[in-house]
């Protein structure tokens, strides 16, 4: 089997997605160029940070028309944090940025609200909307880790999973075809989080 | 709705778990990659290791040990001691950390929050804060004092205005420890815990003074901390991971699975 391409534009969990991969003994290979990204079988295209200067180094080194190819090829390809928000059309981070528009959608910010710390940062429950199989055999309401301001908002048909945050109810699981995304952080929500990246390691679309 | 964390500590000498013991010095207790990978399955929800020669030896943070714990723990995890500067806090992170630590450092250099912020985001900052009761006066309005270098050396400041002040340069997350209950075992300082938590909006974690279950679900319902930090009550193996989350839940508290 071909290694799983784990996209490099310089994010920070990127070290932490490919140590939990060759944890679970996943084939996989950290990649900046292009042409070895355009031609994978299967992406993960991690992230953290601000969207504006991510999809800057994307766009720099050519990355971002690579990832788009891997999504329109219909392999499967997995986004995680960042990686959730630059798939979609725009983001509202940065004073507004256009990002890679695989899927339909934009990433907002949380509202302010009394009491509510932003980022919304640790342990939250998953609540599913619809099944996919990345999320096979995890029960309904299981915790994931979050580090997060912004947040999707796509077309309910596009939306998986959700998770409340003081009043605010966000999707959390968001994809169309062959393209998946989490908000929450797979590499760090330990024993689930490995079998949803095991999962996506046999997932064929 | 977002779970309160329980988070342990590992203080780390010569690549051993080790725990100061009242008469007995410290004593090692094992590895810290084992412990923390251990103590992950259990299902603690995060994991602090702190280098805690590595200051006096005036050396950086031991690198080679962050990468190992990267490579085998999955849940986040936050590194300290040893910080001098910007170079350190990049290295540690960029090795599978999830946050890095800094306590006297800020004190002595507010910049480096400032600075860290900028460069790796809010979230990956935490301020090790360490307060003691020193009676109210005007220079400390809420009677404890800020401490550093392992609580040898007080500095003047109020711990409440120096908790905003490192919020306002832009740290992502507080770790209070009180210098009083350190050791006791008799229950967290929750006086100062509530006061702190209440007047900042970055999340507050209480440590020092754990000593059973009903400490940690006694610190949720009585203030507004986000988490709980324990260590002696775990790695001698009194209590289990989920022993306290059992009472944790049991006191109403919403608790990760």
């Amino acid at each position: 089997m071909n290694p799983i391409i784990v996209v490099d534009y310089g994010a920070g969990n990127l070290t932490s997605v490919f140590n939990a991969l060759s944890f679970l003994n996943i084939q996989a290979k950290v990649s900046r160029n292009p042409e070895e990204i355009a031609s994978a079988e299967k992406i993960i295209f991690p992230g953290v940070g601000a969207a504006g200067s991510a999809m800057q180094v994307l766009t720099n080194i050519g990355i971002g028309e690579a990832v788009s190819t891997v999504v329109k090829k219909g392999r499967p390809v997995l986004g995680i944090c960042i990686g959730c928000q630059i798939i979609l059309d725009s983001s509202d981070e940065d004073g507004g940025v256009p990002t890679l528009g695989l899927l339909h959608g934009k990433a907002v910010r949380f509202k302010d609200e009394p009491g509510l710390k932003i980022p919304h940062m640790g342990w939250n429950q998953v609540i599913y909307t619809k099944e996919h199989p990345i999320m096979k055999g995890i029960p309904d309401g299981s915790d994931f880790y979050y580090v997060h301001s912004y947040h999707p908002l796509v077309a309910n048909e596009n939306a998986f999973a959700e998770t409340t945050y003081g009043s605010q109810t966000f999707q959390c699981i968001v994809g169309k075809d062959n393209l998946i995304a989490t908000q929450f952080h797979l590499e760090k929500s330990g024993s689930i989080g490995l079998q949803v990246l095991k999962n996506f390691s046999s997932w064929n679309v | 709705m977002l779970s309160k964390r329980l988070i342990i500590c590992l203080d780390v000498r010569n690549r051993k778990v080790t725990k100061g013991v009242k008469f007995k010095g410290n004593i090692d207790i094992g590895d810290p990659v084992e412990m923390g990978a251990r103590y992950s399955d259990e299902g603690v929800d995060e994991l602090v290791f702190y280098d805690i020669t590595a200051s006096a030896e005036n050396r950086p943070c031991d690198i080679e040990m962050v990468k190992d714990i990267a490579r085998h723990v999955f849940i986040p995890f936050s590194v300290g001691g040893g910080i001098r500067h910007l170079d350190d806090m990049r290295a540690v992170l960029l090795a599978g950390a999830e946050k890095v630590s800094i306590n006297s450092l800020a004190v002595l250099n507010p910049k480096i929050i400032s600075d860290g912020a900028k460069a790796f985001g809010n979230q990956c900052i935490v301020l090790g804060m360490d307060a003691k009761f020193v009676g109210v006066s005007e220079k400390i309005p809420s009677g404890y004092e800020v401490y550093i270098q392992g609580g040898r050396r007080a500095m003047g400041i109020d711990a409440v205005q120096w908790a905003i002040q490192a919020q306002d340069l832009g740290v992502g997350e507080i770790c209070l420890n009180s210098i009083d209950a350190d050791g006791t075992k008799e229950g967290y300082e929750l006086t100062i815990t509530d006061r702190i938590a209440k007047a900042v909006h970055v999340p507050v974690i209480a440590s020092g003074g754990a000593g059973v279950p009903e400490h940690i679900s006694d610190l949720f319902s009585k203030t507004s901390a986000d988490a709980a930090l324990v260590a002696s009550m775990v790695h001698f193996g009194d209590y289990t991971v989920q022993g306290i989350k059992s009472a944790m839940r049991d006191a109403g508290v919403a608790v990760r699975k």
